[in-house]
């Protein structure tokens, strides 16, 4: 699969020929300067060596034409440096709005990969051609970084926030997942694959490997264990503010301000709830912090974005007994 | 050589631990940052080592953790940082401006003493088996899960950021305050310019890390801590407090460098620099901006996009003048009369070097290709480029050229100029498959890593055993010059400056006669001669 | 290069004080004074990483910095204002003293400032304290004990959860503070060595470098608790 002595990494994504086409004008760029300065050098050390022992050279105070110009080209250049950049880099940052969410939590050593329909993977990540693909990433610990190579892209997994990355695989195969923050003993260890698939072969892989119950389901189940469902009744305002169809919209807070309503927005909500109390209603909530799992987190997150629609997140076409809820850390 | 000069007089152990004479203050950081060098070194060779087999070939991930760790540790603040303004700056910058002395004599021994305490914590942390955090030390590894000695190499750490901060105080006062009769601002050297520049940002930056450390002690030791994101606490808070120093902290470690290329190439093209002023001015620059761009550490770091933007159009903005600089330099080689002793071996190594180095500078301040390659082998190569094939050849180009001065003695040129070759060949052996490697996606501090990675490793690792040696070569034939080497004569390269015009050793207050300033630096040729282009 | 000649170490008349590598009284003076402001640069640079933190996390954590910073003593913190900003006024009569050769003023208004300073530190010692005694919150029915420890720190019923918050603002609180007071001992043991020399009759208006410098220093200090006392104690007080 990989050649004896891989010069390059695959071209995976929709994004890498972007990046690799920025490097290779990078390349080019500094080829020449570096070129142009070292003939130069050897140029003018040849020609100008001293030729006896008392010999000067010739004093020449300067040219501000010549600064202007070493000035100039070099700010040009690099200026359009810095839009090519930032234009490859407004491509990674802009995910898509159909992007297919797929939950990543790092911790001390191992990547646990969450898909939305219920799949959990260790280390080993099973993704669609052809469609862009957002990770949510956040960490039990430390910092990690979660890296895929042949797509390009990394971001760091934060504990305490969500980060996020995309792509949009174009070559079937198997691809490196690195960690790229160092992370104590096992940082080099903390490694694993991604198996693009085509569509069909991923839905079969999705099938084959259900676990019955969808994220969204699991967080269902969560909502009424944890009692959220005594003051967030799903249906009408109790204690607590309605949640249906909140996700992705503006929440006016009791302080004046807004928020919306994403995935970093129910995550504090439930961990440090008076630090966004929504108008109207009293700082109630009690704190959920080191009660609930990272996991457990993302699956009461899609349990409300699935209130948005009205339904939540539809599970494995086959039912089968549901898998046991993981218990709260002790 | 004269008589009396300040390395015979006074005499006695005591004489030297209680000096307040700059050139001995130089001297002693010489031999500890050399043995320093040598440690972190030591390191460096463990860590190649390492990597020579996919599956490791020496030692466990956790030995070698900290091996990369102590690596980074020692070279960085125990070699880089003071290297060439405690050694070279310390000697030369009252010889420069033609005074007896620096500003502050005692401060300066002080600093020392300081820096040697940081360092005596620095090996306790050794001893006591390392810290493996990384020379980044970041949280919530290092302030809650790390098991090793972070405690006490971070106070070795801390303290040996006093000593920078006095030495670069020293350098100010006495820059501004003891220049001789007729020694304007733009008339001093341009290594004074760099060392000004450099002390700014020590003394700027360096408080931005003391305070760091010392609040990543607090949640280390009392578990109080404001980077704890379990209780509501910030770990990126650290980073950007981390790099606020450690960036301008690059610049501390070059910028120097810079100047004393400087030197050189006036020197041995026995020619001003072109464009003196420009040169001046982008050494306070670099400075300057260099205080403004940390946050191109931190693009994958949950950074936002509008601040990412910022800190790469200002990384852009503060590789201009460096590019000036280069082109300045080699402006000065046109209608030079230029000779090839090693102190311009390393001068022109120097120039290829920081090239490829300041030009993958670029590569990283774009943040579309950032993205891809932080945290790998590219970064790593990029950043040896300049402090390895940069600064440190910068500092062994100066303390050849000023070894006559410093010592009253000739190195002998035939093995030096040997040795400047087998240094470079071995320096791009080294470094160059990292960018390959780097690219491909192989991240930094990996004790193990896949095998299609290994041929760029097992090049990078002759190349590291070859730079070994090549650097034991100059610590042989300079300690037997020290003792056994030619008598040097007051100006053997026939170098105008200040410190040309005194004895080889200097006395010990440098000049008979408080010299007084007439002409612009490295006026060779007549001053009516002078020509604008 | 170098045509005329100075003779080296031309001596300004009774300078025993003119040290061997400065040519003139003067020169030195301006070298010293000028070190002195470019240390107390790195001590502003030393103060600002903390500061800055401060600012990030009012920012995010306001209602919990206004309930921990209505905890802190005002009366013992205005105390300690008038306290150091008196100091400061003390030590700015000795340097002036010292400047027209008075000797028992000088050594007077140094012991006073020491005073004020001690006095400073004591009024701390008390604020310190009761950080350590679990009591009942001055707002709000809530049970606090705030030194930020692991295992120390405490805070039930309403400010339960703007805990972490205020726990932050605790750590940010000891951490200025601490620092300054370590700056003020600091201080406070230069002052004893420059008393003692000021009591032997070692300044004259020719020199007295070392108090004007240490006078300085100490208006550093003040200013520094100058920004810190709005800073922590007075967070939206009107509200």
């Amino acid at each position: 699969m990989e050649p004896t002595i891989p010069l390059f990494p695959h071209q995976a994504s929709t994004v890498a020929s972007r990046v690799d086409n920025l490097y290779f004008f990078m390349i080019a760029v500094s080829a020449f300067f570096a070129l142009v300065v070292t003939l130069l050098v050897v140029f003018f050390a040849i020609k100008y060596r001293r030729r006896h022992d008392d010999e000067v050279g010739e004093p020449i105070h300067g040219s501000l034409a010549l600064e202007l110009l070493w000035t100039g080209i070099p700010f040009v250049i690099a200026m359009v440096m810095f839009v090519w950049g930032s234009s490859v880099y407004f491509a990674l940052a802009r995910v898509p709005e159909e992007a297919l969410d797929i939950y990543a939590v790092g911790k001390q050593w191992m990547w646990k990969f969450q898909h939305r329909e219920g799949q959990r993977e260790i280390n080993e990540l099973h993704v669609p051609v052809n469609t862009p693909v957002r990770m949510i990433i956040t960490s039990e610990d430390v910092l990690h970084d979660l890296y895929f190579p042949s797509f390009r892209v990394k971001t760091d997994a934060i504990p305490g926030r969500y980060t996020q990355v995309w792509f949009n695989a174009t070559k079937t195969g198997t691809y490196h997942i690195f960690c790229a923050e160092y992370c104590g003993t096992k940082h080099s260890g903390m490694i694993g694959w991604v198996h693009v698939l085509p569509e069909d072969e991923y839905q079969a892989w999705l099938g084959g490997t259900n676990t019955g119950e969808s994220l969204a389901q699991q967080g269902e189940k969560l909502f009424t264990r944890l009692a959220c469902i005594t003051c967030h009744n799903p249906n009408s305002a109790g204690r607590g503010p309605a949640l249906l169809g909140v996700w992705g919209h503006t929440v006016q807070l009791a302080n004046g301000n807004t928020v919306t309503a994403d995935a970093s927005y129910v995550r504090e909500s439930i961990l440090n709830p008076t630090a966004k109390i929504v108008a109207g209603y009293q700082p109630l909530m009690p704190t959920f912090q080191g009660q609930v799992t990272e996991e457990q987190l993302l699956a009461l997150t899609e349990y409300i974005k699935g209130l948005a629609a009205g339904q939540p997140v539809p599970g494995a076409a086959t039912p089968a007994a549901p898998a046991a809820v993981p218990a709260p850390p002790q | 050589m004269p008589s009396r000069h300040y390395l015979n007089h006074p005499t006695g152990f005591k004489s030297w631990l209680l000096t307040t004479d700059h050139k001995r203050i130089a001297l002693l950081y010489l031999f500890s940052i050399t043995a320093f060098f040598f440690l972190g070194g030591m390191f460096a060779l463990l860590v190649r080592l390492q990597l020579l087999s996919p599956a490791g070939a020496l030692m466990t991930a956790d030995a070698y953790n900290r091996a990369f760790t102590m690596h980074g540790v020692i070279m960085v603040f125990f070699f880089l940082v003071p290297s060439i303004p405690a050694t070279l700056g310390n000697f030369l910058v009252p010889l420069m401006v033609g005074a007896k002395d620096l500003a502050f004599p005692r401060i300066n021994l002080l600093s020392w003493y300081i820096y040697v305490v940081g360092g005596i914590f620095a090996i306790g942390s050794l001893i006591g088996g390392g810290v493996d955090t990384g020379w980044t030390f970041y949280t919530p590894f290092s302030s809650m899960s790390s098991n090793s000695r972070v405690l006490t190499g971070a106070i070795g750490v801390f303290i040996s950021g006093f000593s920078s901060i006095l030495t670069g105080l020293n350098f100010i006062v006495t820059i501004h305050r003891m220049r001789a009769p007729g020694l304007t601002w733009f008339r001093l050297p341009l290594f004074i310019w760099a060392h000004y520049a450099t002390s700014l940002i020590m003394i700027l930056g360096t408080p931005v890390i003391a305070i760091t450390i010392l609040l990543l002690a607090f949640e280390r030791v009392l578990r109080v801590g404001i980077f704890d994101p379990k209780i509501g606490g910030d770990p990126v808070l650290f980073q950007h407090l981390f790099w606020f120093y450690s960036h301008p902290a690059v610049y501390i470690m070059v910028l120097p460098g810079m100047g004393v290329i400087s030197e050189l190439i006036a020197a041995f093209s026995r020619k001003n620099v072109f464009g003196y002023s420009f040169v001046a001015f982008s050494s306070l620059a670099i400075a300057v901006i260099g205080f403004l761009v940390w946050g191109h550490h931190m693009f994958v770091a949950g950074e936002t996009p509008y601040a990412a933007l910022l800190f790469s159009i200002i990384s852009y903005l503060v590789a201009v003048p460096s590019a000036v600089k280069t082109f300045n330099w080699t402006a000065t080689l046109y209608k030079g009369s230029i000779s090839y002793q090693t102190p311009m071996l390393y001068a022109f190594g120097f120039i290829g070097l920081f090239l490829v180095g300041g030009l993958t500078g670029l590569f990283l301040a774009a943040v579309g290709l950032d993205i891809h390659v932080h945290d790998t082998y590219f970064v790593v190569a990029h950043f040896h480029y300049i402090m390895v094939g940069g600064t440190l050849m910068a500092y062994l180009g100066g303390i050849h050229y000023w070894w006559p001065k410093i010592t009253g003695k000739l190195y002998p040129e035939g093995w030096s100029k040997l040795s400047a070759l087998i240094i470079f060949l071995g320096f791009n052996l080294t470094f160059f498959p990292q960018f390959i490697v780097g690219y491909l996606g192989m991240p930094r501090r990996y004790a193990v890593y896949p095998p299609e990675f290994q041929v760029w490793n097992v090049l990078s690792t002759a190349g590291a055993t070859i730079l070994g040696v090549g650097y034991l070569f100059p610590m042989v034939y300079l300690t037997w010059s020290w003792f056994k080497g030619k008598p040097a004569g007051d100006n053997p390269w026939d170098a105008k400056g200040l410190e040309w015009e005194t004895t080889s050793p200097p006395p010990t207050f440098n000049f008979d006669r408080t010299p007084v300033v007439t002409e612009a630096t490295h006026m060779y040729g007549h001053p009516e001669e002078v020509k604008v282009v | 290069m170098s045509d005329a000649v100075l003779t080296h170490g031309a001596h300004a008349p009774a300078s025993t004080r003119l040290q061997h590598h400065f040519d003139t009284m003067a020169q030195q003076k301006e070298a010293v004074t000028l070190g002195m402001w470019v240390f107390l640069v790195t001590e502003i640079m030393f103060f600002g990483g903390m500061f800055a933190a401060y600012l990030i996390y009012r920012m995010w954590y306001y209602q919990g910095f206004v309930a921990a910073s209505r905890e802190l003593d005002l009366v013992l913190g205005g105390i300690n204002t008038v306290v150091l900003i008196g100091s400061s006024l003390t030590v700015a009569l000795g340097v002036h003293a010292a400047q027209t050769g008075k000797k028992q003023q000088t050594v007077n208004y140094l012991l006073l400032t020491g005073v004020l300073g001690l006095a400073f530190l004591v009024i701390k010692y008390f604020e310190y304290s009761s950080k350590f005694d679990l009591h009942a919150a001055h707002h709000g029915a809530s049970m606090i004990r705030l030194f930020p420890g692991a295992g120390i720190f405490e805070v039930t019923g309403e400010y339960a959860g703007i805990a972490s918050q205020m726990r932050i603002f605790m750590v940010l609180y000891f951490a200025l503070t601490g620092m300054h007071a370590l700056h003020m001992i600091i201080g406070i043991g230069i002052l004893a060595v420059i008393t003692r020399m000021a009591m032997k009759g070692e300044f004259t208006p020719h020199w007295y470098a070392p108090v004007e410098i240490f006078g300085l220093y100490w208006h550093f200090v003040d200013i520094v608790w100058i920004f810190l006392f709005p800073l922590l104690y007075l967070v939206n007080r009107h509200g």
